[in-house]
């Protein structure tokens, strides 16, 4: 028995197949994915996704810090972050980006504090399905304990208002007045996006 | 020239709010996630190498274990294929693994459960799959653990899977079980899932033609990711 709201499981065109359908990633996510973090030594050279930049691309350097946090108010400490973005260029790794960026990063966040921090440059423009010039972002991956299926958002740039102004997916948000919680403000050095799952200053997820 | 992926069914996948399974009420949104076409960002992703891989990295029987020395509990052979939901293989996707030992005890410092660890076990392991979709790690069968959920909640055995495909959109973390587990049917994390159609998805089958004699029991485990979109009527920019 389906549930009726799914799509129908056949199609006339040939057999398709149910996507697997996503669990959490559980308190333990980082004996897997970040071992050496965890104390899990020996097994990989390193842990994947800790360095973004690996030579000397062209870009302006900067940081990204923040913390994910809960309905009551409290950051995760158990929370794995993954980003994935476009060289200053606005060109993707694997499609023509800048040697020396992998464009992707994983944190796993500081064990006591919870905040995730990522070195990387700042991501030119990309253009939408349409052409249309998107504004600087970069796109974020959120998994955890109690999350039943990764969150995706994006995070933009407080300083890039004329392109933020003119970008094809801010602009059509309905609910303008929760456009402020996906663009990350200069503080101390480093861009701050701090990610709220609930309740005031939700952040907005992206069903993608 | 890619088309974006096909939506995700929400209906089949768990919502995010799921007060049986508890640490789901504080850090589930409650706006609606808000829909938007795929472009580059979500449909390109890091791409990764078998020569990244470690001569053991998909053997948890020995990946830890010192030298001479191997893990104990029963073992097995994963098996299986990544596919797309039009049935098309997904080649060269990391796949990364974690899970207890045995004994259902995790190699993780805020993990308190009095079974022991094993010295030679640590629990994480990866492979990329070849060209055809194809994947295959050895490990220990992990054991059932409780957890402090409802008073006396249980996880079945089960081994975290994570997997990349091709396109940050695909991005997938799920849980692999094994058949005939009665547990399965009793656990909030499991019962998050609407149907029991799509748990079933997840429940490996004991593949005896797979098997070791003698050695090692196989399971087999497909994976199915979104799938790219086929239409050649979409207003794009050639070179997209």
């Amino acid at each position: 028995m389906g549930n009726p709201l799914s799509n129908p499981p056949s199609n006339p065109l040939g057999e398709r197949f149910k996507e697997s359908p996503s669990q959490t990633a559980g308190p333990y996510v980082h004996i897997g994915c970040t071992p050496n973090f965890l104390g899990i030594e020996g097994v990989y050279p390193e842990d994947l996704g800790t360095r973004m930049i690996t030579g000397n691309p062209d870009g302006e350097r900067i940081t990204i810090k923040g913390r994910v946090i809960d309905g009551a108010g409290n950051a995760l400490k158990d929370a794995l972050i993954e980003v994935w973005q476009a060289d200053a260029a606005g060109k993707f790794a694997g499609r023509g980006g800048a040697e020396g960026f992998a464009g992707w990063g994983r944190s796993p966040g500081d064990m006591t504090t919870g905040e995730f921090t990522f070195e990387t440059v700042k991501p030119g423009r990309v253009p939408a399905p349409d052409g249309r010039p998107q504004a600087p972002h970069v796109t974020f991956w959120i998994v955890a304990r109690g999350i039943n299926l990764g969150l995706h958002t994006r995070m933009y740039f407080a300083d890039e208002e004329a392109a933020n102004a003119e970008d094809p997916i801010l602009t059509r948000i309905e609910h303008q007045s929760r456009v402020p919680t996906l663009l990350a403000k200069k503080e101390g050095g480093a861009y701050r996006f701090d990610i709220h799952l609930q309740g005031e200053n939700e952040t907005i997820f992206f069903d993608i | 020239m890619t088309n974006g992926f096909t939506a995700r069914d929400r209906a089949w996948h768990p919502p995010a709010l799921t007060p049986l399974y508890k640490t789901s009420v504080a850090r589930s949104p409650r706006f609606a996630p808000i829909g938007a076409a795929t472009s580059l960002s979500e449909e390109t992703g890091p791409v990764f190498g078998h020569d990244m891989l470690g001569a053991k990295d998909n053997d948890l029987i020995t990946n830890f274990a010192a030298p001479g020395e191997m893990a104990i509990g029963p073992r097995i052979l994963v098996q299986g294929r990544v596919r797309d939901e039009f049935g098309r293989p997904v080649p060269h996707c990391l796949l990364e693994v974690w899970q207890a030992n045995a004994g259902g005890r995790y190699r993780h410092k805020k993990e308190g459960y009095l079974a022991p660890l094993d010295p030679n076990f640590g629990g994480c392991g990866r492979c990329i799959t070849d060209e055809n979709g194809f994947y295959e790690f050895r490990t220990v069968k992990p054991g059932p653990y409780p957890w402090p959920n409802g008073p006396d909640d249980w996880r079945p055995a089960h081994i975290h899977v994570s997997v990349f495909g091709h396109g940050f959109a695909q991005r997938l973390i799920t849980q692999m079980y094994f058949e005939g587990d009665p547990m399965i049917w009793q656990c909030p994390i499991v019962g998050t899932i609407p149907t029991r159609e799509a748990i079933e998805t997840l429940v490996a089958r004991l593949d005896r033609a797979g098997s070791i004699p003698m050695d090692a029991l196989c399971y087999r485990f497909d994976i199915t990711l979104r799938g790219r979109r086929q239409t050649m009527f979409e207003n794009r920019m050639e070179g997209m």
